[in-house]
């Protein structure tokens, strides 16, 4: 408990900082907000007037301050392009993202976790050695170009969905998730060979440890060997990927909802980029520097239930 | 020495090796490990099997306890336990004998332990799997009993703990209570005292023959060490190179060696004069 406590506290402090490098950072992008809302042939009342209203004339700590606050409050500032508050522009888009990333990571989970687990079971059979082959395949294809082959085969060859077709889950939950999937996969395979290798791996390592041995001696088939001794010792390294593997996801999903036309956050990013509109694509980095850190989080807890020789100290 | 009661003649033949011959086939030229391996094991005796390391004492060892791998090894003769052949009888056979009636403990206890699991599951494991009728609060009972029986301090606490709270000596304890919960009939020790300090060695050899003398439990004790034979076996093998050199009681064999090979073995033996 304790332990979960300080990691909790190093995690807001991380979280602070990363608040403090993401705002300077903003600062030093060339570009005044107040010229990109009026536009060039506003008059420099106006344009001023404007910069006092939104508090782009007081001290950075201090708009700096107001901002954090205010984004605690649930209240990331209002849209310059937009002219809407940030939290209901990203209300719609960040579930979303957030959806695709997590149904990727499940997916990763679902492929990746029962063929290294068969693999490292059967290692040196010709499904095996047909596995290895395949992965190394898999792990060159990158989202994008997967997900359009994707779309061809399945979308447009066998009309398992349409592809451009997305479903608002606000219509049906369902359908929702069935246009999802698709992506999905794409985002998920690479990670989900690189799993499987990494698990086969960890499993045969662990398979030839002095432990392995004692389990057999007592009586032990094979299944409770893996089972009750190897597979845990195996999973702690694949925990670490799993982690790295959520942040990986986030990235995918940016990159594969614009092949896949799906409204997350990934086009009001790099709209909003282009146009200097700095609340959005602070909150929106901001939210996602949260998604990555938190899931470190709860991947140090996790480690630490797991393995009972990990020191709080 | 003292003068220990050898149950050879009395005791009635538990296991039987005839004929052992482990071939390894993963190089270029097949390497024999063990050659024409025979020995009697009486219920309630000592046996120690010595040698130095490539003697094909810990390979013997294996194939008594069943955990030789399948793979790149030949094996021929009969290893007879309760009227089965361990080398031939099916796995499922084997395992119904492993850690209920033939259990083994380790050389290195620093790894023998698995990392992630508490002591009293890892003690309790033989139960789990030969003694399913047993409730978990019987198991946890049983289980305090043989960690109090080999000695080790504060049973209930230490069943809690994971091996990497404890040292040497007291995984060695956790190993041997392990192997010893179900009463097997045979306990194999593969060199259990190398990887520890002296006075943890004489105490876990003191441990050794307390379970023998207290349960019957007949032990085949794999060693290198002449010392530690002489001070604990009834009766020793000796081997070298896969053959047995000399076989017979141990105080004869100590006393007065046939082979050349074994008086060289007797004459390498520090003499403490106490």
């Amino acid at each position: 408990m304790r332990y979960v406590l300080k990691k909790t506290v190093t995690t807001l402090a991380t979280l602070l900082v990363v608040s403090v490098v993401l705002f300077a950072s903003f600062q030093l992008i060339s570009g005044d907000p107040a010229t990109r809302m009026l536009g060039t042939g506003a008059t420099p009342e106006r344009l001023e007037a404007l910069r006092a209203q939104l508090g782009l004339n007081d001290p950075l700590p201090v708009q700096y301050v107001r901002w954090l606050v205010s984004y605690l409050h649930g209240d990331p500032g209002i849209s310059y392009v937009y002219k809407q508050p940030v939290s209901t522009l990203l209300a719609s888009k960040i579930p979303v993202t957030l959806a695709l990333a997590l149904l990727s990571f499940a997916l990763m989970c679902a492929i990746g976790l029962p063929v290294g687990l068969y693999t490292a079971k059967h290692a040196g059979s010709a499904l095996d050695h047909a596995v290895l082959v395949l992965n190394q395949v898999i792990m060159a294809i990158p989202p994008f170009f997967s997900g359009i082959l994707i779309s061809w085969v399945f979308g447009m060859m066998l009309r398992l969905f349409s592809p451009g077709g997305y479903v608002p889950y606000t219509r049906s939950v369902a359908g929702f998730l069935g246009y999802l999937v698709y992506p999905a996969i794409a985002i998920a395979l690479p990670r989900a060979a690189q799993l499987s290798k990494l698990l086969r791996g960890s499993i045969l390592e662990e398979a030839g440890k002095d432990y392995t041995r004692t389990a057999y001696s007592r009586g032990n088939d094979t299944n409770g060997v893996l089972y009750g001794h190897i597979l845990k010792n195996a999973l702690l390294p694949t925990l670490t990927f799993l982690g790295m593997s959520l942040a990986n996801m986030l990235a995918g999903s940016l990159v594969v909802e614009r092949v896949f036309n799906i409204p997350g956050i990934s086009n009001t990013l790099l709209a909003s980029i282009g146009n200097r509109d700095y609340p959005v694509v602070l909150a929106t980095v901001m939210w996602i520097a949260v998604f990555v850190i938190v899931s470190n989080l709860v991947v140090d807890i996790l480690y630490r239930a797991l393995d009972p020789r990990v020191d709080v100290e | 020495m003292e003068h220990r009661e050898n149950p050879t003649q009395a005791g009635e033949v538990i296991l039987e090796v005839r004929d052992l011959h482990l071939e390894f086939h993963d190089h270029d030229r097949p390497e024999v490990a063990v050659e024409d391996f025979d020995l009697e094991l009486h219920r309630g005796e000592i046996v120690g099997i010595v040698g130095e390391s490539g003697s094909g004492k810990s390979m013997t060892a294996l194939a008594i306890a069943g955990l030789l791998s399948r793979h790149a090894l030949e094996r021929r003769g009969q290893i007879l336990f309760d009227g089965q052949d361990l080398l031939r009888c099916p796995r499922s056979t084997l395992r119904h004998y492993q850690g209920d009636e033939i259990s083994i403990v380790f050389q290195e206890p620093m790894t023998s332990l698995d990392p992630l699991q508490r002591i009293g599951r890892q003690v309790e494991e033989p139960l789990r799997i030969h003694r399913k009728e047993l409730s978990a609060q019987q198991r946890r009972e049983l289980a305090l009993r043989t960690m109090d029986a080999v000695g080790l301090p504060e049973p209930e606490k230490v069943y809690r703990m994971y091996p990497h709270e404890l040292s040497g000596g007291m995984r060695q304890r956790v190993m041997i209570a392990a192997a010893t919960i179900s009463r097997p009939q045979i306990l194999i020790a593969d060199e259990p005292t190398t990887a520890l300090d002296v006075t943890i060695q004489a105490q876990i050899i003191a441990l050794l023959r307390k379970i023998n003398e207290d349960d019957g439990t007949a032990i085949i004790f794999i060693s290198h060490d002449l010392s530690l034979v002489r001070q604990l076996c009834h009766r020793v093998v000796v081997m070298r190179k896969g053959l047995i050199v000399e076989t017979g009681p141990a105080e004869e064999v100590f006393g007065n060696p046939q082979a050349d090979y074994t008086k060289m073995l007797v004459d390498a033996i520090p003499k403490v004069v106490l």
